[in-house]
């Protein structure tokens, strides 16, 4: 055993609560089937019910994704007609951010932040059974849209008015209806993470002791705060302007369909670093983990996650470069834009000073924990590179900007919730996953992520616009190998799903500390978790934390 | 009130916030723009003739786009459609309007200036597009528009481009019935 | 010392790789105006230095990870912090990044230059197709695409400029300023040539300009840029740039070639005249929508053939052409089509797909409506 490891004392309390159980199984047996899942407060159950709502959307999501990656597999129009098409990516962008990445990381957080911060629930439990339960019905909906007539969405997950307005297909008053309930959940969800971490933390536990995955998810939740309301209502002006007859965003009577653009994009900028803050948190976890050696600049970790998202509220128009915006204004979010850089490197020094002279072991959590630092950074140059307002002229609507929201969003952010269910698999079910079939899943996808998003900046700089059915002959080889990356990728996942089913029905036991460098709280409890744990909170005065 | 009360009455004072600024923010945008020159917009309200220096080194170019947005049946054409002005100068132009529908409608023509950094410098003293007209069926009518272009414009500026885009106004209640009307129509 | 050289020798390759990659259109185009090499000389710097940038910070990750394995027994260190290195690794970036800016801001000045143009153009976005005004030249025309229906579905073999060829192209002097003015007619487009680095949204109701000086004579290629719809990649830009001279005869004859198409105005048009022209200007105005067939695809787009209101109702029938919808996708085209192409294309739609109205519109009816 590494000698860094923290002292054995507080091990001591998971055999109190291992006792504690059996009690209330009792209480939970009444209620078995199907209702017990609807009607659960229990915060691992709902984290379960997200981490399952979140997977079977990221794989309707990409499948929708191999659509489009079938359709631009050769110039020409083969598969689908654009309309369909439209409706692809429109779909595939709104699935993945709302029903995929965001579920991810609260389901995440509802099953590790109280058993990172030695809470028995999350502060609200019913509340948290009811900002889940709204996600299966917003995304039905959603999906619903595709059979009504005229189609579901066609304008891209960004739905710019006027496009998604005055020339949207009806089906659009559902699309923002569903996307309102989306939001509620996220709202509602934030709020009782925030609570939690605020209220439920063990004795001893100081903001400062509290791991940097529930440290980004604490900022993150401000986050969603902040910008929920702003995009409910951009749609609920959409749903005025295409109902009503008022004209926020309709230059025919008085509106400006730049507003829209601006409101957007003020909420979008932050959505994206919700969709990237617990990421790093996941990261941060995971990396000393399997380094043996404590995480690299804790306190700057904190900070420059909350210059972050403070920095987040400050740069939205640069995504409108090109919309006519005056001199200084671009002046000004190029600027801002790049600073962002400053903190972000940050992160990433760390996490590599954290590596250095470690002693590194690469089981799959850290074979994708590894692989996230180094296709994240590239995410962020492309980042840099788009920064820069009088370049970004050129990649601005490009393949180039498909390639570097897809870095930092898929070998980004999802590689980071791969890593975290890896990591935290034993925990939950008391089996490792299967070592073998990890590595197969984590390598596939690495080359598939690659095959797939690389050859998309090259297609970008060489001109080819994003969000188009058919293109001119020269992005044709580009196209290609995009394509079978995307069907290599893909097709890896059932992997990752098999990992998983075969994990919940069995394997190698996993010892409460599955992890042999691991040292926050939750390896204090048995494996599998039992339902009810840190009933009594744990004392931790004393506790060597990180 | 229980810890976890306090903690939730105040992110839910947070967000109440945020809807209101949510909701400020589409006023605050058009301060903004105002203040900024953003986007081109020019003032919706008449202002009055600034009367100092006069520029007589310099010359701009201000030309005039006249544009018609579908569903209305009528014609706008500026009976000027360049001049070469003084900043500081006040100058008056003039707009031709014709209805070539056979009924009576209503109409707005909506400004944009470019360069926006122009808007700013921009004052019109009175314009067509400061309200809606009414034109009756074949009616033509012949409006005055008139302008100054601050003293303090920009050096760099040498043409300043103010674009109407005619609309119609919804006589009923809601115009915006989109493709159920045209089916309406032609089914 | 050979450290070196053979750092240098990889950098020398590379570079040739990124001239090769060039050729092979896998790079940004240097394109043919200053502000376009500008804008590619930015773009290779802060390439290379985020290329320098992660060499170093991979470098030494992809060190620690081969030399800290602990299965070559390698024992964990203490550290946890220090002030020092990460106030260095704070402000090491933010040198490079201020470094970055000053040219960047140049660069975006120049582009914002609002010095005298010699020559205006109006770009109009439409659903699907670009529309161009010379301003003070009286002359406009729609840019549609050319590329055939049946390459797009593959029964034909690709051309080379597959999806990059239009009807009529913007033509434009070389050495001389030309301001774009940009607006749309009904969604966001966004006008793209690689070649100018000149890309801006085209939003409805608000002017939006940019401007460029080409170098070169020849033909730049580029695309809508902003997603406005089914047929968003369906709508190219090609700029075709010439000499002064040939430009003003390019200008001459195109004045003389659109006094001629309006020509007629005033003569009677056979029915089997107008149905012709008709067809033509169907096919490349409004097929895009209604189909060629004439089926459209309700309910967004409704169908012509046998569409009874229409045929019922002539008067209703030349306003929706002439004056558009308000709040659809229904252009008018009272601006950007002559009388006699509006009376054609009316004619055509119905006595076409057995339409069989054998109504005959004279384009001096047209011209009547719309300058009464």
């Amino acid at each position: 055993m590494a000698p860094n490891l923290p002292p054995k004392a507080p091990l001591e309390h998971s055999q109190s609560v291992a006792g504690s159980p059996a009690a209330h199984e009792e209480e939970h047996h009444y209620r078995s089937g199907p209702l017990r899942w609807l009607l659960t407060t229990n915060h691992k159950e709902i984290g379960t019910l997200y981490l399952i709502f979140s997977l079977s959307m990221f794989l309707i999501g990409g499948v929708m994704a191999l659509v489009v990656r079938l359709e631009l597999f050769q110039p020409g129009l083969q598969m689908v007609q654009p309309e369909f098409f439209n409706q692809m990516t429109t779909m595939h962008g709104l699935i993945m951010v709302f029903g995929a990445v965001m579920p991810a990381f609260v389901g995440l957080a509802n099953w590790m932040v109280p058993l990172q911060i030695g809470a028995p629930d999350m502060a609200l439990p019913r509340l948290n059974n009811f900002s889940f339960w709204l996600l299966p019905i917003a995304f039905t909906l959603l999906l619903a849209t595709l059979l009504m007539p005229g189609g579901g969405p066609n304008f891209g997950w960004t739905f710019y008015a006027p496009l998604s307005t005055t020339y949207a297909p009806p089906s659009t008053t559902f699309f923002i209806f569903a996307l309102h309930m989306a939001g509620i959940s996220s709202i509602l969800g934030a709020i009782n993470i925030i609570a939690t971490i605020l209220n439920l933390r063990a004795p001893g536990m100081r903001l400062m002791d509290m791991t940097l995955f529930v440290w980004t998810w604490l900022i993150t939740a401000f986050l969603l705060i902040a910008v929920m309301p702003v995009l409910a209502g951009v749609i609920t002006m959409m749903l005025l302007d295409i109902n009503f007859g008022t004209s926020f965003f309709n230059a025919a009577g008085g509106g400006d369909p730049v507003l829209f653009q601006h409101l957007f994009w003020f909420f979008g900028h932050p959505e994206v670093y919700i969709m990237i803050l617990p990421a790093f948190g996941i990261v941060s976890v995971i990396v000393p983990t399997f380094a043996r050696k404590r995480l690299f600049g804790y306190a700057s970790m904190v900070y420059a996650t909350a210059s972050i998202a403070i920095l987040s509220f400050l740069v939205w128009a640069h995504h409108m470069f090109a919309v006519g915006l005056p001199l200084v204004a671009e002046l000004f979010f190029m600027y801002t834009t790049m600073l962002i850089a400053v903190p972000t490197g940050v992160k990433v020094f760390n996490w590599i000073t954290t590596l250095f002279r470690g002693s590194i072991t690469f089981e799959t959590p850290m074979l994708f924990a590894l692989a996230f630092i180094v296709l994240f950074t590239i995410g962020g140059f492309s980042g840099l590179m788009l920064a820069i307002a009088p370049a970004d002229f050129q990649y601005h609507d490009t393949y180039f900007v498909v390639a570097h929201f897809h870095y930092v969003l898929v070998p980004g952010a999802v590689f980071s919730i791969m890593a975290a269910v890896y990591y935290w698999l034993p925990k939950w079910t008391g089996h490792y996953p299967d070592e073998r079939i990890g590595r197969w899943h984590f390598w596939l996808s690495v080359i598939g992520v690659n095959l797939l998003f690389f050859p998309m900046h090259f297609a970008g700089l060489a001109g080819m616009p994003r969000r188009i059915p058919d293109y001119a002959l020269q992005f044709a080889d580009f196209n290609m190998a995009s394509s079978i990356g995307g069907f290599l990728f893909g097709f890896s996942q059932l992997l990752f799903v098999w990992v998983i089913v075969k994990c919940v029905r069995g394997g190698a036991k996993a010892p409460a500390k599955a992890w042999e460098g691991a040292s926050d709280l939750e390896w204090t409890l048995p494996s599998p978790a039992p339902l009810h744990t840190f009933e009594t909170p744990p004392d931790l005065r004393g506790f060597k934390f990180h | 009130m229980t810890p976890v009360q306090r903690t939730v009455t105040k992110t839910l004072i947070a967000l109440l916030m945020m809807v209101g600024f949510t909701i400020a923010l589409v006023p605050l945008y058009d301060v903004f723009c105002q203040i900024t020159g953003l986007n081109g917009k020019s003032a919706s309200q008449p202002r009055a003739v600034v009367s100092g220096e006069v520029d007589e080194s310099r010359y701009v170019t201000v030309q005039f786009i006249t544009r018609t947005g579908s569903g209305l049946p009528w014609r706008l054409e500026a009976l000027n459609r360049q001049v070469r002005v003084h900043p500081g100068q006040a100058y008056e132009v003039r707009f031709a309007f014709v209805n070539h529908g056979k009924t009576a409608s209503r109409g707005r023509a909506v400004p944009s200036v470019s360069p926006s950094e122009a808007s700013l410098h921009l004052r019109k003293v009175t314009c067509f597009c400061f309200q809606e007209q009414r034109l009756e069926a074949g009616e033509k009518l012949e409006l005055p528009m008139m302008f100054q272009l601050s003293s303090d414009l920009p050096e760099g500026i040498h043409t300043v481009t103010l674009a109407y885009t005619l609309y119609p106004v919804a006589e009923g209640p809601v115009a915006n019935n989109k493709s159920t009307s045209m089916q309406g129509g032609d089914a | 010392m050979r450290k070196m050289l053979v750092l240098a020798a990889l950098m020398a390759s590379v570079t040739g790789l990124s001239r090769a990659a060039r050729a092979a259109g896998w790079n940004m185009p240097v394109g043919v105006t200053e502000v376009s090499r500008d804008v590619y000389g930015l773009h290779m710097v802060i390439f290379w230095i985020c290329v320098i940038i992660g060499v170093i910070v991979f470098g030494i990750m992809f060190y620690s990870l081969f030399r800290y394995r602990r299965s070559k027994g390698a024992q964990a260190a203490h550290f946890h912090e220090h002030t020092t290195v990460e106030v260095f690794w704070t402000a090491i970036p933010l040198l490079i990044l201020v470094a970055m800016a000053i040219p960047a801001t140049a660069t975006l000045k120049d582009m914002y230059d609002a010095s005298e143009a010699e020559l205006d153009v109006m770009v109009t976005g439409h659903q699907w197709r670009w529309h161009y005004h010379y301003m003070g030249e009286d002359i406009t025309f729609f840019s549609n695409l050319d590329t055939p229906r049946e390459q797009i579905d593959g029964t034909a073999e690709k051309g080379e400029n597959y999806l990059l060829e239009v009807d009529q192209p913007l033509v434009l002097p070389v050495g001389r300023k030309v301001r774009l003015l940009m607006t749309s007619s009904d969604v966001i487009h966004s006008w793209w040539v690689p070649d100018l680095a000149v890309k801006k949204d085209a939003v409805p109701g608000f002017v939006n300009e940019a401007w460029t000086r080409i170098d070169e004579p020849g033909i730049y290629r580029g695309q809508c840029a902003e997603l406005c719809g089914k047929d968003h990649a369906f709508m190219p830009v090609v700029v075709q740039a010439m000499e002064q001279e040939a430009f003003d005869t390019w200008l001459a004859e195109r004045k003389q070639e659109a006094a001629a198409a309006a020509s007629g105005v005033d003569r009677e048009w056979k029915l089997e005249e107008l149905v012709e022209r008709g067809e033509k200007v169907y096919g490349s105005i409004c097929a895009s929508c209604h189909q060629a067939d004439g089926q459209g695809t309700p309910p967004t787009f409704p169908a012509l053939a046998g569409n009874q209101a229409m045929m019922d109702d002539l008067d209703w029938h030349i306003d929706v052409v002439v004056n558009g919808v308000s709040g659809s996708a229904m252009a008018a085209f009272s601006g950007t089509l002559n009388p006699v192409d509006l009376a054609a294309v009316i004619t055509y739609e119905r006595n076409a797909w057995g339409n069989e109205t054998g109504d005959v519109v004279q384009p001096a009816e047209i011209q009547a409506l719309i300058d009464p």
